[in-house]
């Protein structure tokens, strides 16, 4: 009977590290659906982007006060994690405080002092996020395009970190009164619960035996909720605490004004320009397996797999959109809109393949059935969106490959633009002059 | 013009080859406004004895617009046909008052070909300044009030904050930024092809939000480093009716005032 613990602890532990790793086959799944793209260059300069943007939080001091909170949250829970190895150990093996016997006296009083103070801090940072979100009016963080379940899995986020550490407090607390009473060996030092939680729970004189439910209590609750916090990431974007390293990994190293040339146009055009060229000649056996199906996007099968990792890899915060200038102005396009209807149209891919074994068409497209052509004509290419991401992630290449989509396999531009494009085609300027013409200014005076 | 601007086909009858190839660009050719930044910025050029040439009558659109609008087919045209005339005159250096025209030959070309040193002008008065051979002298603009909208295409595609503001310094003039600048500048709402077609719907226009920012400051002059935002920061500044007060000139410009060209 004894063993049960043990049992019910590895079951749990198997089950949700088990369905986590389900959840991530799903999403890289999901992410090989798009076209390749050759991304693993400049490895040495990959990995540095890497640690300044995803682990330095490099970008995250644009705006200083959500910056250093966020770096408690970041911090504080990545370290606090460690102590998941202890309950691991613990769980399984049935020891208590494991790592104290590992550390020695000296340094698992000072491991156990600073991952309190960090749980405060991350504390601190939850609540204020909390209240900055709901109560105080950051624009970003209330925009209609947030209502409904993006509001909701962010306060459910910061509620579960909450009672995370809560329960780490109480852990923490009953344990040091126990320990106090000589129940418990003296392992560990907490200031923060001892001043908070501790006299807090002497006000009721409990028992031993309580102190001890409630001691188990907490553990279970923190154990029980990692797990469960772990496989709530996959509905949230909360996952961006995974792939936010890939997407600044894979991020466009390129200067941000260019834009990639299509290969397979080259070809054409240079068929065209060659006089020699037999326009009726069949293409080369082979060729065709160059050719894209199409141009441009029109649905994610067309993005490319690191504009789908984007996707999965927005936290949603919307810094992109704060700064957008078609959005400061009125306009319906928000970049941080274009990757969440990305990854929303992308999950329904991904429930359409579950269910049939493979993609059915469903009669839906990320063109028009999410994202408008009103939205994608408003931008203007300024880059703001992927300056300001934090990630590193690139609205603007969904938005300017779903262009070409709209105009090269649709003729669909604005008629203005048709109209531009036409005077460059035939008159070598966007606007009807004669090219003749070009050099007037220099006789003017 | 009264001196005579020499084209890259009577350098090439000659048998030479100027210093630096003026990548003039569509506005810069046809568009009233923007031809006086380019006649100033051959003014400056011609007093230093920068010996340059232009490509005239050979010269295409970049294909910039249609690029940015997403047609690829027409911006390639464009593209191969610029570089077979280019590297036909053997190009090297490439110098354009144009941050399309810059961003475009700089990064877009490489890929298919054209393989040059691509400058935009206030880079390039900024290193001849440097060299000693442009001396700027700034007594027309000391103390007044300057502020510098940044371009999108010079500054976030391409990095450039400082050169411009290296020239505008040398003015004497009173430098206020704007509190969107540099990395966070916003749009003057030309870029991305919206030159070419009516805004959106929304609750205002781009250039319009942006002139409102710089006159927030009481500018004496709106400083420009792109023709299109240009011509959206004047066509703002009329909105307000504000053009007896402030003027929306390019560095360029200012540069030629100065000297008193």
């Amino acid at each position: 009977m004894q063993y049960i613990d043990n049992i019910i602890f590895l079951i749990l532990l198997v089950a949700g590290f088990g369905l986590f790793a389900k959840s991530l086959q799903n999403i890289y799944r999901n992410i090989k659906l798009g076209r390749e793209i050759n991304r693993t260059d400049r490895k040495a300069e990959r990995w540095e982007t890497m640690a300044r943007v995803a682990m330095g939080q490099s970008k995250m001091t644009a705006r200083p006060v959500a910056g250093v909170l966020h770096l408690f949250v970041y911090v504080g829970f990545v370290i606090i994690n460690i102590e998941l190895i202890e309950i691991i150990v613990d769980g399984i093996f049935g020891t208590h405080r494991f790592l104290s016997s590992v550390l020695g006296h000296g340094f698992y009083n000072f491991f156990t002092a600073t991952l309190e103070v960090l749980a405060l801090l991350v504390v601190i940072g939850v609540v204020i996020f909390f209240i900055r979100r709901n109560f105080y009016g950051v624009k970003r963080l209330t925009m209609k395009e947030l209502f409904g379940w993006p509001k909701n899995d962010a306060n459910w986020i910061l509620i579960i970190e909450f009672a995370l550490m809560m329960a780490f407090f109480t852990m923490n607390a009953s344990d040091s009164i126990l320990q106090m009473r000589g129940v418990f060996p003296e392992h560990g030092n907490f200031p923060i619960s001892g001043i908070t939680f501790v006299p807090f729970l002497e006000i009721f004189s409990f028992d031993n035996g309580f102190l001890s439910f409630v001691e188990r209590g907490a553990w279970w609750f923190h154990f029980a909720g990692i797990l469960f916090f772990m496989n709530y990431l996959y509905y949230s974007k909360h996952l961006h605490i995974i792939l936010a390293f890939p997407s600044t990994w894979y991020a466009n190293l390129e200067k941000k004004g260019k834009f990639n040339n299509l290969e397979s146009v080259t070809k054409e055009i240079k068929l065209m320009m060659d006089p020699n060229a037999d326009p009726y000649a069949a293409p080369a056996e082979g060729n065709e397996a160059d050719a894209p199906s199409k141009f441009g996007a029109e649905d994610v099968f067309d993005l490319n797999q690191v504009q789908l990792l984007n996707a999965y890899a927005c936290t949603e915060c919307g810094r992109c959109t704060s700064v957008c200038p078609a959005n400061i102005t009125g306009k319906k396009l928000s970049p941080r809109l274009i990757l969440m209807k990305t990854r929303d149209r992308l999950e329904e891919v991904g429930r359409n393949i579950d269910k049939n074994g493979k993609f059915e068409d469903d009669g839906k497209k990320l063109l028009n059935d999410y994202i408008t052509k009103e939205e994608l004509w408003a931008c203007t290419t300024c880059n703001a969106c992927t300056e300001a991401c934090p990630v590193l992630l690139d609205p603007l290449s969904i938005i300017y490959d779903m262009r070409q989509f709209l105009v090269m396999e649709q003729s669909a531009a604005p008629q203005e633009l048709n109209l531009m494009m036409t005077n460059v085609e035939n008159n070598a300027a966007p606007w009807q002059y004669n090219q003749a013409d070009r050099l007037n200014w220099a006789k003017e005076n | 013009m009264d001196f005579n601007i020499k084209t890259m086909a009577e350098y090439a009858a000659e048998g030479k080859s100027p210093e630096v190839l003026f990548w003039v660009g569509c506005a810069g050719s046809f568009d009233d406004r923007a031809k006086k930044i380019t006649k100033a910025f051959c003014k400056i050029l011609n007093k230093i004895e920068v010996e340059f040439a232009v490509l005239g009558q050979e010269e295409s659109c970049t294909g910039d617009p249609a690029k940015r609008a997403g047609n690829e087919f027409v911006f390639q045209m464009m593209a191969l046909t610029n570089i077979e005339v280019l590297n036909a005159y053997e190009v090297k250096k490439i110098v354009t008052a144009c941050p399309h025209c810059f961003n475009t030959l700089k990064n877009e070309y490489p890929s298919l070909g054209g393989n040059y040193e691509v400058i935009h002008h206030t880079q390039f008065l900024k290193k001849l300044m440097e060299e000693g051979r442009l001396k700027i002298e700034g007594g027309a603009f000391r103390g007044k009030k300057i502020t510098f909208h940044d371009p999108c295409y010079l500054g976030r595609a391409n990095g450039e904050y400082e050169a411009p503001r290296v020239l505008l310094e040398k003015l004497d003039a009173e430098l206020v930024e704007m509190k969107r600048c540099k990395t966070n500048g916003l749009c003057c709402g030309a870029g991305g092809a919206q030159m070419f077609k009516e805004p959106e719907k929304g609750n205002k226009d781009i250039n319009i939000e942006r002139t409102e920012e710089a006159l927030s400051f009481q500018p004496k002059v709106i400083a420009t480093g792109c023709p299109f935002c240009n011509t959206m920061m004047t066509d703002g500044v009329k909105h307000f009716n504000k053009n007896d007060e402030v003027v929306v000139k390019d560095i360029v410009e200012l540069l030629a005032e100065a000297e008193d060209l």
